[in-house]
């Protein structure tokens, strides 16, 4: 043979979570005690995490998967000739003819899983810098116009159209400006941003530029939050290889603008996910939510104008720019002003867990059924909470609803980060809305007060309606509570809190009855 | 007079300066400072407080203010191996509460607590990332899917060697 067998062991820390370092190491080391080469590389992962640690072999050009490995699986893999895709209870096929893969459409994380994520020259060959390269060609307003055309709304959950944002920013005088990426991710559910920087981190670089350049930005700031160790680790080893690749730096690729970047570690704040906390965290502060307006981008970072967007947002940004697919490809996916493709997340009591990228438009049941394949425990579904801690829960009976942020704000749901939380008919919906309660008081940044005292008082009321004590006239406080905390909390902490409680009391009112509910 | 620390030599204020001056005393890094502090001894001490507002120019009731909104900040030392437990939807939805109860039994420590040994302090923490291999926890660095009180308490073993 003249050129080692590549070998693929993802380097995602989920991947990791289940074992892919030993497995990578015992690789090597069987290998060795029986004289092969082999050339074991770190990719990200594709995103199926219940194949984790799902090791790929290159064979004439194709991938083929075997998932999940044990190192205890590893002699057989090689007894049975993995090497040249021999037959073993892990053996997966070609990886990207899995339906759970193939039927995607993956824009955002085209390159996640593919490339070894530190490689730079691998990310150029796979498509990236494409958008940069064109972008440092075109005129400010042409990016802007581009994204706005495109149709890209912020993926951080919000949904607010990111063009737009951006033109704002663009049309501000004031200078220095300041792009900065919410990488705080911590809504239960989720894991996009974070496999995003740890599976393909040249990508959000690509695209914090290409909106350094559209706006007139020379600095820009990545907020990561402690609890990703690995994405920290990942993000700053790329940003240095960026730097040194000439694509960060004081000319950006000869277009004579500057743009650098600097990655910020969060120190364990729910709160600061949201905008304006962010950005008192990266001042240094508090993070305490400020009062809008003024809106980030008139009056943003040390009160200049700033662009926030989140991780998906920007890293989606550098497939609009290039030649493909563009923005008016990338707009025509989608649903009505629910453009492009979401990357959802499965999560929580799922048999198939993982990352889905897919045209708004798709049906929950698709999802969770189709792709997810039920719940872990094989007992019947009973809920999905859509969109994180702050989002509702919906009932089997709405799994019909297509995915797009207008018909989830018709059942009084929301997309949020794309995060989908399966739970079986084991779940106690009055606890989860306790506890709903319990993580707003725990993580409440305190500044105002219906979420401040609303949290706690709302906790304290729920346990009552649990243990029986006055329970019609609890759930009107509960009622009157959520409606002062809708009205009058300043940010979506306070203000979406009720949005989980009134959900699990309009769609399983059982579990709050006076008589202690099914059980 | 303050006592050197055993491992660089520095009086402990000196120490605080040097890493507020890796940061150029720029009072947005004060996060960015009161991590690398904490990761260095531990914890962020009363009397470290006045040195830093000294170096980044601010008062010490914005330092006091900062140390005590972050949860990953502590006045006290944690234990030598520290173990955050995800509590969030997500792990709960897979019996994410029973392994919490077991988990405490297991390290001999109470959610927000240090083990008397003073080898492991258990933290409550919400969302790793890892919800498709739900439950999770971190140890160290480390992130386990599926969390068992075993995968768990193995992890902790080989910390702490």
């Amino acid at each position: 043979m003249t050129r080692p067998i590549t070998i693929w062991v993802p380097s995602d820390s989920a991947a990791r979570s289940m074992g892919a370092d030993a497995v990578a190491e015992t690789l090597a080391v069987e290998a060795a005690a029986r004289g092969i080469t082999l050339d074991i590389r770190r990719n990200g992962s594709r995103g199926m995490f219940w194949l984790e640690p799902l090791v790929e072999v290159e064979i004439a050009g194709q991938r083929i998967g075997y998932g999940p490995v044990d190192v205890d699986d590893i002699p057989a893999l090689f007894d049975a000739g993995f090497m040249s895709g021999g037959e073993h209870d892990c053996l997966v096929g070609p990886v990207e003819q899995i339906d759970f893969l193939a039927r995607q459409t993956r824009i955002t994380f085209r390159r996640c899983g593919l490339i070894a994520p530190l490689d730079i020259d691998d990310y150029e060959k796979n498509g990236g810098w494409a958008g940069l390269k064109r972008a440092a060609t075109l005129p400010p307003s042409t990016i802007v116009d581009e994204v706005i055309r495109s149709g890209l709304r912020g993926r951080g959950g919000a949904g607010f159209p990111a063009g737009i944002k951006w033109k704002t920013v663009l049309g501000e005088v004031r200078t220095p400006k300041y792009i900065c990426c919410n990488a705080d991710e911590g809504d239960s559910g989720s894991f996009a941003d974070r496999m995003i920087m740890e599976g393909d981190p040249f990508t959000l670089i690509e695209g914090m530029t290409i909106a350094a350049l559209a706006t007139g930005a020379e600095h820009g700031f990545i907020y990561l939050r402690s609890e990703y160790p690995d994405a920290i680790n990942t993000m700053e080893r790329a940003i240095e290889r960026a730097r040194k690749a000439g694509y960060l730096g004081p000319d950006i690729l000869e277009s004579g603008k500057a743009f650098d970047i600097t990655l910020r570690r969060g120190a364990g704040a729910y709160i600061c996910g949201e905008e304006s906390a962010m950005l008192e965290s990266l001042e240094g502060k508090r993070g305490e939510v400020r009062a809008k307006p003024p809106i980030p981008a008139f009056s943003g970072l040390f009160g200049q104008p700033t662009i926030v967007n989140n991780v998906l947002t920007l890293a989606t940004v550098p497939m609009i720019l290039s030649e493909g697919p563009g923005p008016d490809a990338y707009a025509a996916l989608g649903e009505g002003r629910s453009a492009g493709t979401q990357p959802f997340q499965l999560a929580g009591n799922v048999r198939r867990g993982g990352l889905v990228e897919a045209p708004f438009g798709l049906t929950l049941r698709q999802l969770v059924e189709d792709f997810g394949g039920g719940s872990l425990t094989g007992r019947p579904l009973r809920a999905v909470q859509a969109g994180g801690p702050l989002g509702a829960y919906i009932p089997v009976s709405q799994f019909d609803t297509p995915m797009t942020y207008e018909a989830l704000a018709d059942i009084g749901a929301m997309l949020g980060h794309g995060g989908l939380t399966l739970f079986d008919d084991g779940v106690d919906m009055a606890e989860m809305a306790q506890f709903a309660f319990e993580f707003c008081a725990e993580e409440s940044c305190g500044k105002c007060t219906p979420c401040r005292v609303g949290s706690v008082r709302g906790a304290e009321t729920m346990a009552k309606i649990r243990a029986g004590e006055a329970v019609e006239d609890n759930l009107v406080l509960i009622d009157d509570l959520t409606e002062v905390m809708v009205d009058g909390s300043l940010c979506a902490m306070g203000g979406l809190t009720p949005m989980p409680v009134r959900s699990a009391i309009r769609h399983f009112p059982e579990d709050f009855a006076a008589d202690g509910g099914r059980n | 007079m303050a006592q050197s620390d055993s491992t660089t030599g520095l009086r402990p204020d000196e120490g605080v300066a040097a890493i507020c001056a890796k940061y150029d005393n720029r009072p947005d890094a004060l996060i960015e400072i009161l991590i690398d502090l904490q990761a260095e001894r531990g914890c962020i001490a009363d009397a470290d407080i006045a040195p830093i507002a000294d170096a980044l120019n601010l008062t010490r009731a914005e330092i006091h203010g900062v140390r005590s909104f972050y949860s990953d900040f502590s006045t006290t030392p944690k234990g030598r191996v520290c173990v955050k437990l995800c509590r969030a939807e997500a792990c709960k939805s897979v019996g994410g509460d029973t392994l919490a109860q077991i988990v405490e039994k297991r390290l001999s420590a109470k959610l927000g607590q240090t083990s008397p040994s003073g080898d492991v302090s258990l933290e409550a923490v919400y969302c790793l990332g890892n919800c498709a291999l739900a439950p999770a926890a971190l140890v160290g660095e480390r992130l386990i899917g599926r969390a068992t009180a075993d995968k768990i308490a193995n992890a902790v073993g080989r910390s702490k060697s």
